[in-house]
């Protein structure tokens, strides 16, 4: 393992190490309650770029993904009371299955034709749901959160705790891919897919899987959300806040290095729950809008390339 | 002909009702030096882009060293030995010299191998032969025209190609530039690599092929040694409309 790879598994280690001394720690159950999204997003950001920032397949679907994730977790409580790593891994198969599927469909097209076609997913995902008796239908489904396991005293803390674990698992999935013969087929398919084509690369082959890929981690993203909210319900699952949050924090933090959306998504999705607590509920959609429209005028590459820049002009 | 490295049968291509590609067939053999002309329109990208798989043909059959490849996908084609510049060249954008050559050399020629150390140098290597060594740490999107050029013929031959397709490599560029690239392709050739090359500089296509085929609105129109090429009637009407 080089110096670099050592280091990131340290820093994984730590952030984990971090999340579990905070819930150790912190007594204000509220506080976790306000983070977890905030990680949730992180994942959702990371696995977007996979697809959306590595091969340029903008991908507005992320809500479909991250809603059968959440509705998995729901069908495995109902029928067999599965427990959280169970529900995560059943929501990241299906999920899975969902991305190979709609890659499959829709990866031949192009540009917004592509795009156009993900967010048809979502609408077929939720009416999906709606007619579903099974896991709540349109009314929803109230869930009781089960006992907290050892060492955890609340149920919110050790989904905080779980998320940051995704989080590293996403991470070091998309780390992977970017440093891999994976990345640079994706890179190619970015930059020209003709030319990628004749310079041998399988890019039906890499788009279809990156997409699974991406789209397992939003499953696995979804599926503690239920038990985080205790309850479920198409609409609010089904959101496209969800994957308007995905893309701009790629967007926002930079979508050439798997850095991007992890700073992005810090950075977004705190000041969206910040706006969300201390002004109003509506105030966090404002926060996505104008923060998207500063970093595409003036910083198109996002925030890495911000840092880049400054790096260069010393 | 039993030396023959491709085979185009009666290859058509119709882009809604426009027919741009009629039972159109060449051969290429061994080895050789292939020129492929015709007027703007005439449909010479057209049936490239059929042969290296950007298209597919919609009649006819075209074989490669003795396989049917008509309905196989680009990098299919690109990994048993067909490679390509465009006409517009498309480089890796994103990445630097270098890594636009590593990315053939992962994905056809060391596909199989997990240990791949040393793509870089073997890029380095084919960087040195066309004359671009001092840039592979450049942004391909920092390249002159005439980099770029030979950047694409670089990335081509980085999928060890047994043919290579160049596809108006020289347009644009100066006539000291054109004897570069043309000298580059004269050495490609002399590896034993076969070569088709369309292009609209006449001067550069007669020097360089044995064998020019000459298209106009998607028909072969003349066949022939360049001499035999310019000499003939229907050539000079298709170009001068006279």
């Amino acid at each position: 393992m080089t110096t670099r790879g050592a280091g990131f598994w340290i820093g994984a280690a730590v952030a984990i190490g971090l999340a579990g001394v905070a819930a150790g720690v912190i007594k204000n159950e509220y506080f976790f309650f306000a983070a977890y999204p905030i990680l949730m997003y992180v994942v959702l950001s990371t696995a977007w770029n996979i697809l959306g920032g590595y091969a340029g397949y903008v991908n507005f679907g992320t809500a479909a993904f991250f809603g059968l994730g959440a509705y998995t977790s729901v069908a495995l409580i109902q029928s067999t009371g599965a427990p959280l790593a169970v529900q995560i891994f059943g929501a990241a198969a299906m999920s899975g299955l969902l991305g190979f599927g709609t890659g499959l469909l829709t990866l031949r097209l192009r540009g917004i034709f592509f795009s156009i076609a993900t967010v048809a997913v979502i609408f077929i995902m939720e009416t999906l749901f709606i007619n579903w008796r099974y896991v709540g239908g349109a009314t929803g489904l109230q869930l009781l959160r089960p006992a907290p396991i050892w060492p955890f005293e609340s149920y919110i803390k050790m989904l905080f705790v779980v998320m940051a674990v995704i989080v590293v698992a996403a991470v070091a999935v998309a780390r992977y891919i970017e440093n891999s013969w994976i990345g640079r087929g994706l890179h190619a398919v970015r930059d020209s897919e003709e030319a990628a084509e004749c310079s041998g690369v399988p890019t039906l082959k890499l788009k279809v899987f990156a997409c699974t890929i991406s789209g397992a981690l939003m499953g696995a993203a979804g599926a503690p959300m239920p038990m985080y909210l205790s309850f479920i319900e198409p609409a609010s699952t089904f959101n496209l806040n969800y994957s308007i949050g995905a893309l701009a924090s790629a967007i926002i933090g930079g979508t050439a290095h798997w850095l991007g959306p992890v700073m992005g998504a810090l950075l977004l999705t705190s000041l969206q729950q910040y706006a969300t607590v201390n002004i109003s509920n509506e105030m966090n959609v404002l926060v996505v809008g104008v923060l998207l429209v500063v970093f595409v005028v003036a910083a198109p590459d996002g925030i890495l390339g911000l840092l880049r820049k400054l790096k260069r002009a010393k | 002909m039993s030396d023959a490295l491709l085979q185009v049968n009666g290859v058509s291509k119709h882009f809604g009702g426009f027919a741009a590609l009629s039972e159109v067939s060449i051969e290429v053999r061994q080895g050789e030096r292939f020129g492929l002309i015709g007027p703007n329109g005439s449909g010479k990208t057209t049936l490239i882009n059929c042969v290296s798989g950007s298209l597919h043909n919609e009649a006819g059959s075209i074989t490669f060293a003795g396989e049917e490849i008509s309905r196989l996908p680009a990098y299919q084609r690109t990994r048993r030995g067909i490679a390509r510049s465009f006409q517009i060249p498309r480089p890796f954008s994103s990445m630097s010299v270098l890594e636009n050559l590593v990315v053939p050399l992962e994905f056809v020629v060391h596909r199989r191998s997990l240990h791949q150390t040393n793509t870089s140098e073997e890029a380095m290597a084919i960087l040195k032969t066309i004359g671009l060594a001092d840039k592979a740490d450049t942004p391909s999107n920092r390249l002159s025209q005439v980099e770029l050029r030979k950047m694409e013929l670089a990335r081509a031959m980085a999928a060890r190609p047994r043919l290579l397709i160049s596809d108006e490599a020289m347009a644009g560029l100066s006539s000291n530039e054109v004897a570069e690239v043309l000298g580059i392709l004269f050495k490609l050739n002399e590896t034993g690599i076969t070569i088709i090359m369309i292009e609209h500089i006449m001067q550069a296509v007669m020097r360089f092929s044995q064998r020019v085929v000459c298209l106009d609105a998607g028909r072969i129109i003349c066949e022939g040694t360049p001499e035999a090429i310019v000499k003939n009637g229907d050539v000079q009407k298709a170009y001068l409309g006279a």
